[in-house]
């Protein structure tokens, strides 16, 4: 049998969908069982791989890296999936759209109780005036909703598309939840 | 004493008294029609737009909160078409304001959200706007969250046609409409505020609440409007 090949990406969000993933408890080795985990944060991997079956993608698009990253995820991806409100709707990341970049910035740079304030212009990736949702960048296959989507629904999504269905998600997440 | 009138909803006979709406109707037969605006025990706007059905012989779609029962009427409340609709003006109001269902203390408890999850709106397909809006905390007891008001104007009808203050209003047009209280004060300033928390209570979403709540804990208690309405039937 050949095993799917599952990722899972860290954009921004606070880590909390991929721990609901981890959740899942027992039900991991059933799963293990059934996918190869090619990229992830709990994986050493430094490039996205080709030829990905499915990508769950936790957290919204805020840098510059997220833009570029994603794109290269959707190109290597059959089945992108958003998880989590951060990905779905942007949520607390996209709280700052009202305001731009420049006042977070400020705020946790300039704060003159630190040493040597400064913005820094290298290493970290530069910040997008505006974050987005992954959908409203490239294309997503699937949503699911929550902050974080709990353990049972995130089991759901993928055991539904490892019998090779389309999981249906009416009723189970929602923005929020 | 109004006539009775016969009708079909969804290919469903139901009968009811002329003076009653659509919705009224269709609430009295099971049948589920979205709405937001409209608040059993309030007057009937028509404003939100979700609670739209097809008629048969009119072109145009009608809200069901306003339009009369009629006889021989064939009323359908399901067709793609309406979902359609009802899933954009849902996907609208999450774009005009700012929704962080996530960090809002009506989270779990607010009729916008809970709409969203019940039409299939898992996510929106339009822009976010994300406008720079006010929260007003100047009342002693409650707080106002433009972000989260999706101009229902529930709160304009209570205050003005059950508590009789009439501190609520709207400001401005189109996108710039604004709910306001008395003469566009800081509510903490409002003098024809009782306090009476009615609007806190009818407001659909996290945009009125009580003061100290966190994240999911602002739940509303809706009920006293028909106690009230029933009260008020049996004096007359
Ligand atoms: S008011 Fe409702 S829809 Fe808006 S953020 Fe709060 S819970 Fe979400
Ligand atoms: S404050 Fe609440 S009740 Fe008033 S118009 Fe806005 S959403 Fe409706
Ligand atoms: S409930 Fe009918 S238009 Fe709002």
């Amino acid at each position: 049998m050949t095993r799917t090949r599952l990722a899972t990406v860290w954009l921004d969000g606070c880590s909390g969908c991929h721990m609901s993933f981890l959740d899942i408890d027992e039900q991991l080795l059933v799963l293990a069982d059934q996918i190869e985990l090619v990229y992830s944060p709990l994986v050493d991997r430094k490039d996205f791989p080709e030829d990905v079956d499915v990508t769950l993608i936790e957290g919204a698009v805020s840098s510059e890296e997220d833009l570029e990253k994603i794109r290269r995820i959707r190109e290597r991806t059959h089945i992108l999936i958003s998880l989590g409100d951060c990905a779905v709707t942007g949520n607390v990341p996209s709280l700052r759209n009202s305001i731009g970049a420049e006042p977070v910035l400020r705020r946790a740079y300039l704060d003159p109780t630190l040493l040597n304030p400064q913005i820094p212009n290298q290493v970290i990736p530069r910040l997008l005036p505006l974050v987005r949702p992954v959908h409203s960048v490239v294309k997503v296959d699937i949503y699911v909703p929550g902050c974080p989507p709990s353990a049972n629904t995130i089991l759901y999504v993928l055991t539904e598309l490892l019998a090779g269905r389309t999981p249906d998600l009416n009723g189970k997440t929602r923005f929020g939840a | 004493m109004s006539r009775v009138v016969t009708l079909k909803i969804n290919d469903q006979d139901v009968s009811g008294r002329e003076d009653e709406t659509i919705l009224e109707l269709a609430r009295e037969n099971g049948i589920f029609v979205p709405t937001l605006c409209h608040l059993e025990g309030l007057s009937d706007i028509g404003a939100c737009r979700l609670c739209l059905i097809e008629i048969k012989g009119v072109p145009k779609l009608m809200p069901a909160c306003v339009v009369r029962a009629q006889e021989g009427m064939e009323v359908y409340t399901e067709s793609e078409r309406l979902k359609k609709y009802r899933r954009m003006v849902i996907e609208l109001l999450f774009v005009e304001g700012n929704h962080v269902c996530s960090v809002c203390v009506s989270n779990g408890h607010c009729e916008l959200q809970y709409l969203a999850q019940k039409l299939g709106v898992d996510h929106i397909r339009l822009e976010y706007r994300s406008p720079k809006r006010e929260v007003d905390a100047s009342h002693e007891r409650f707080v106002l969250d433009h972000n989260r008001c999706i101009l229902c104007t529930r709160c304009v009808r209570v205050c003005g046609e059950v508590e009789g203050a009439h501190t609520w209003d709207l400001l401005g047009r189109g996108i710039q409409s604004r709910v306001i209280t008395d003469l566009n004060q800081p509510w903490g300033d409002a003098e024809s505020c009782t306090s009476c928390g009615k609007c806190v209570q009818v407001c659909p979403t996290g945009a009125l609440t009580a003061k100290g709540k966190a994240v999911g804990e602002m739940t509303k208690h809706q009920g006293f409007l028909t106690t009230l309405a029933l009260m008020r039937e049996n004096d007359r």
